[in-house]
């Protein structure tokens, strides 16, 4: 995985230091909280419902022992020994003090680590394929491009008062494991019939109060301009996206006014223009960068075979891993999903375990997944049954990777000061429900996403089965919504009519689900029934 | 008034910054003001009669003023561009990147956080209006 | 009544205007029906608080209750992790929040 050299570092450092003195002179007063809020928020630090909250960067979702062993660490010095690993593959913290912030930035420069930009209306940190270098079908690591243009944009001194956020994701197959669609500009890296490797551009996708999948505005972006052409792409949105309406500035709402012609057309222009401008590293720097993603060593001849003898082993084997490009290895998902818990949720020891596990039997990498768990990118078959005995003990081996338990939640009204209802309690009772029917099991792969709000952190519009909580008149009340995907097969899911109380949601879920099974023929997951037969049997059993 | 910093060695012009579309009515007007949803790139016909530009900020968070600065730069302008409005100490080495010599804010800023700030940067990453030279050049020189 | 929030600059804690000072404790917290604002301005000012706001709320069992469910969650903490609340060992506690 990529390692800083001596100008990463000094960036680094410095950002630290700039925000210490940006601290500084709010707690003096020489900033109001006006001021200092782009700030703060530019490095990672939200005032929520109960303190500052800190959102810790992990680029495209990659991390080493040593740096999981730091968080761990900054879980218990400065905060209650937990943190929240969220769907743009980040941590937060949620007790944090802002006397201390400055210091939690410099512990984690020491390990490569920061929370640059991780919010304000700038852009975000960079997400990517977490089978990145593992999964067979991808036509390069995505990672080396998303590394280009983290440092691209860090610090942009034109793209840092946007009108709105901005997020990227990169992608390097044809199956999307990251809501590629989903983003203000979605990268799919791409190779044509030469064999040369270029950049889709997908620009105007998310979620949000105005869900929109991206289109593609260019299919083939040759590799030596991925750079320039992102400057256009953005410079287009500083210029032109509204600032009239918080709610209509994100660079989705320009490309649906504009149309994607117009927009790509004005791209083009200013793309032309950019090319004389020297902004462009040469190929060499992506070479630099690729250098540090090869390969590990791995293993020939390990074996293939996997003894199934003890069955909760071999189903978790079967649930929450995945085949790995090399032969002997699959990528193994350790769940942060387990009956009851918060998703996404890891204690101080359990990121420690991960990573002591992670440089056992990995090779010392570990990935946030999108859906709030974590994964062991490289293990052999031969130390799958000593990983899972580890994690099994320690409540990190639940088999239940992209079942109905396996729950996208948002922090909610638990913790978000942006939030109309609870996500989490909706969470367990749900992954309760079903545990205790056991129902998981039959149902197979259903994507189940909850958002406390309208801004959709939950994804709900990209879930199978969605859940938007809102406020009536003071009453959480939650939204059924049917239909979503964030995968290549993307779709936008569909409410399903009035909304429900608190219990009344969770048995909506089950409602629904019985709808499946009735219906569903050979193979068919639950996404594929609804999109064959629509809404109406569901609305249907739901309402009568 | 707070005092308007300047990292220029020429004489400041002395005439008042007219509106983009009285500069462009006017043949003689050699200063203009650009607003934030002006184009900056109707100025680029007649940079040889412009002496400053200033562009205004009416909130510090309205961030068209930097791509007017590096439009104008990149299309050779080098006369005086000056930032003018709701001008915060923690934008202007980005200001600066992006092409700005000239500030005018609307709050006196502290002269030792303005040269932190100046100097806060030991590298930078990118291609941008100033003369530093990115990261990535420096790695492959 | 009205009840004044916001947090503490330094360490982000919830707090309330208790009339003379702030508390983390919703029960200490004073009417100030009409004076919100000045209050508000003057402690803001003195960085005494950070983004304060009023909030209705109405007296229950002898103590200031918010009336929003966000500020009940506010003024107790997550109901997910009741060990992290204000009220860790109160097993009714939940039932004041929603």
């Amino acid at each position: 995985m990529y390692k800083y050299d001596s100008y990463d570092q000094a960036m680094v450092d410095a950002r630290v230091e700039e925000f210490r003195d940006q601290a500084r002179r709010r707690l003096e007063g020489k900033l109001t909280e006006d001021q200092f809020k782009p700030l703060r928020l530019m490095n990672g630090l939200y005032l929520q419902l109960h303190a500052y909250m800190l959102r810790v960067a992990i680029p495209y979702g990659t991390l080493d022992s040593r740096q999981m062993h730091a968080l761990a660490d900054i879980a218990e010095k400065y905060d209650r020994g937990y943190g929240h690993f969220t769907t743009r593959q980040n941590i937060q913290y949620n007790w944090i003090r802002l006397e201390e912030a400055a210091d939690i930035l410099a512990d984690l420069a020491k390990v490569e680590m920061h929370a640059i930009q991780t919010s304000g209306n700038c852009i975000r940190n960079i997400s990517s394929d977490h089978f990145a270098g593992a999964a067979a079908d991808e036509v390069a690591d995505p990672r080396p491009y998303a590394e280009l243009l983290r440092q691209w944009s860090s610090f942009h001194p034109e793209f840092s008062y946007l009108p709105r956020k901005f997020k990227i994701a990169v992608i390097a197959s044809d199956t999307d494991r990251a809501a590629m669609r989903l983003h203000d500009i979605g990268i799919q890296i791409v190779q044509n019939e030469a064999g040369e490797l270029g950049a889709a551009f997908y620009v105007g996708g998310g979620m949000g109060r105005t869900p929109m999948i991206a289109p593609c505005i260019n299919s083939f972006v040759p590799l030596d301009q991925l750079v320039t052409y992102s400057e256009a792409c953005l410079r287009v949105y500083n210029r032109y996206g509204r600032r009239d309406n918080k709610y209509k500035a994100r660079i989705k709402i320009l490309v649906h006014e504009l149309g994607a012609e117009e927009y790509t057309r004005q791209v083009e222009e200013e793309f032309a223009h950019l090319l004389d401008q020297g902004v462009e590293p040469p190929l060499a720097e992506l070479e630099r960068i690729k250098a540090y993603f090869e390969d590990p060593l791995f293993e020939a001849g390990t074996p293939e075979t996997i003894d199934r003898s003890d069955p909760d082993f071999a189903l978790w084997v079967d649930r929450n891993t995945v085949p790995h490009k090399e032969a002997g290895y699959v990528a193994a998902v350790i769940s942060l999903k387990p009956v009851g818990g918060i998703p996404g949720d890891a204690t101080a020891e359990q990121m420690r375990l991960m990573a002591d596990l992670a440089k056992d039997y990995s090779f010392d990498e570990l990935r946030v997944m999108h859906t709030q768990n974590v994964v062991l990118p490289h293990v052999r078959k031969a130390d799958l049954h000593a990983l899972w005995t580890a994690l099994d003990e320690a409540g990190l081996g639940s088999p239940n990777l992209d079942t109905i338990e396996d729950i996208i939640a948002c922090p909610g009204l638990d913790y978000c000061s942006l939030a109309n209802a609870r996500s989490i309690p909706i969470a367990q009772k749900i992954s309760e429900r079903f545990a205790e029917t056991g129902k998981t099991a039959t149902l197979g792969q259903l994507k189940l996403k909850i958002s406390g709000c309208i801004n959709a952190c939950g994804h709900h519009h990209a879930g199978h089965i969605g859940i938007l909580g809102v406020d009536r008149k003071g009453v959480e009340n939650y939204q059924l919504l049917l239909g979503g995907s964030e995968a290549e097969d993307v779709s936008l899911a569909k409410i399903t009519g009035p909304g429900f109380d608190e219990n009344g949601i969770v048995d909506a879920v089950e409602t629904v689900t019985s709808v499946y099974e009735r219906e569903r023929q050979d193979g068919e997951r639950f996404l594929d029934t609804y999109r064959r037969i629509g809404m109406n049997p569901f609305k249907e059993a739901l309402y009568g | 008034m707070a005092e308007t910093l300047r990292y220029r060695d020429d004489e400041p012009v002395d005439h008042p910054a007219v509106t983009v579309d009285s500069f462009l009515d006017q043949s003689n007007a050699s200063a203009v003001r650009i607003e934030p949803g002006d184009d900056a790139r109707a100025l680029l016909p007649h940079l040889e009669r412009l002496a400053l530009v200033e562009v205004n900020f009416p909130a510090f968070g309205d961030g068209r003023g930097y791509s007017s600065a590096r439009i104008l730069r990149e299309a050779g302008y080098d006369g005086e561009l000056r930032a003018v409005g709701d001008v915060l100490v923690d934008q202007l080495a980005y200001m600066r990147r992006c092409g700005f010599d000239a500030f005018e804010p609307d709050q006196q800023l502290d002269m030792d956080d303005v040269d932190a700030a100046f100097a806060r940067w030991p590298e930078v990453y990118q291609t941008a209006a100033d003369a530093r030279t990115p990261i990535w050049a420096k790695r492959h020189a | 009544m009205r009840l004044l929030t916001g947090n503490d600059l330094k360490t982000g804690a919830v707090t309330w205007w208790t009339g003379s000072d702030w508390s983390i404790h919703v029960e200490d917290a004073a009417d100030v029906t009409g004076g919100e604002d000045e209050i508000a301005r003057r402690e803001e000012a003195a960085r005494r608080v950070n983004s304060p706001y009023a909030v209705d709320a109405e007296m229950h069992e002898g103590s200031p209750r918010p009336s929003h469910i966000k500020e009940r969650v506010r003024a107790l903490g997550p109901t997910v992790r009741p060990d992290l609340t204000l009220k860790p060992a109160d097993p009714d506690i939940g039932n004041w929040v929603i």
